[in-house]
């Protein structure tokens, strides 16, 4: 029995011959194919009638949420008391919280329903990075921790 | 007659406007990530009710447009800029 196995690489087929028979297999999606990860990012905004504590305790749960399921999280980000562009929920100013992580994407939807379900939250929005957008975030980064070591320095 | 008519003088000369040509600024300055978490960015690409600008006002060529575009519908998701306004800037 000869059995051969051709992945091309960059491409989302794969050959197995069996004796005579060809077998085609392929994927629609790269990302599922190689089960590759891809990078999140997750901005959420919370009432602003929370205390600091709360604030930190609803952070501390989806970020438990993110790693009990499988996610690496890169980077967070607290933006803090902003006024809303626009009343949500006949409220003018929310705490707002961003959380970069890398992950599959069947964690969205998870993550999401989370969201739906916490009263705390106002509002959120979870979007997929693309090469550039992950060039972009880790460009800001690094400038952010040099600001940060100058100021220390000063 | 000829002769005095291509000698027209004028008091004042004539102010021809030259036209600037337009550019994408994105082509320009090589920036290829639009974020969606700079509001005061986004300004550059809204009228003063919230609308977005048409690209033959601003420039930007189509590519950009759209992602400029979708920057500042997540942009107004997130209530950082306004979806309807008065006197914006």
């Amino acid at each position: 029995m000869t059995f051969t196995l051709i992945i091309k690489p960059d491409s989302y087929y794969f050959f197995v011959k069996l004796e005579k028979v060809h077998i085609f297999a392929s994927c629609y999606s790269k990302t599922k194919f190689f089960n590759m990860l891809n990078n999140y990012e997750t901005v959420f905004i919370t009432t602003p009638v929370l205390s600091e504590s709360q604030m930190k305790e609803a952070v501390e749960k989806f970020k438990k949420i993110l790693t009990d399921s499988g996610a690496q999280i890169v980077h967070e980000e607290n933006w803090g008391l902003r006024k809303l562009a626009y009343p949500i929920q006949k409220k003018s100013t929310g705490f707002y919280y961003l959380i970069e992580f890398k992950s599959e994407g069947s964690l969205i939807n998870k993550l999401e329903t989370e969201y739906r379900r916490d009263e705390r939250i106002i509002r959120f929005q979870t979007v997929r990075l693309d090469k550039y957008g992950i060039e972009y975030a880790e460009k800001k980064r690094t400038k952010k921790s040099k600001e940060t070591e100058k100021v220390r320095e000063d | 007659m000829a002769d005095n008519q291509s000698e027209i003088r004028y008091l004042t000369p004539p102010s021809v406007e030259i036209k600037k040509k337009k550019y994408c600024r994105f082509r320009k300055n090589r920036i290829k990530y639009i974020d969606y978490k700079d509001p005061e960015f986004l300004k550059k690409f809204v009228n003063e009710q919230g609308k977005i600008l048409p690209r033959r006002v601003t420039g930007t060529s189509l590519k950009y447009q759209r992602k400029v575009a979708t920057a500042i519908k997540r942009a107004r998701y997130l209530a950082l800029l306004p979806c309807v306004a008065d006197l914006l800037k």
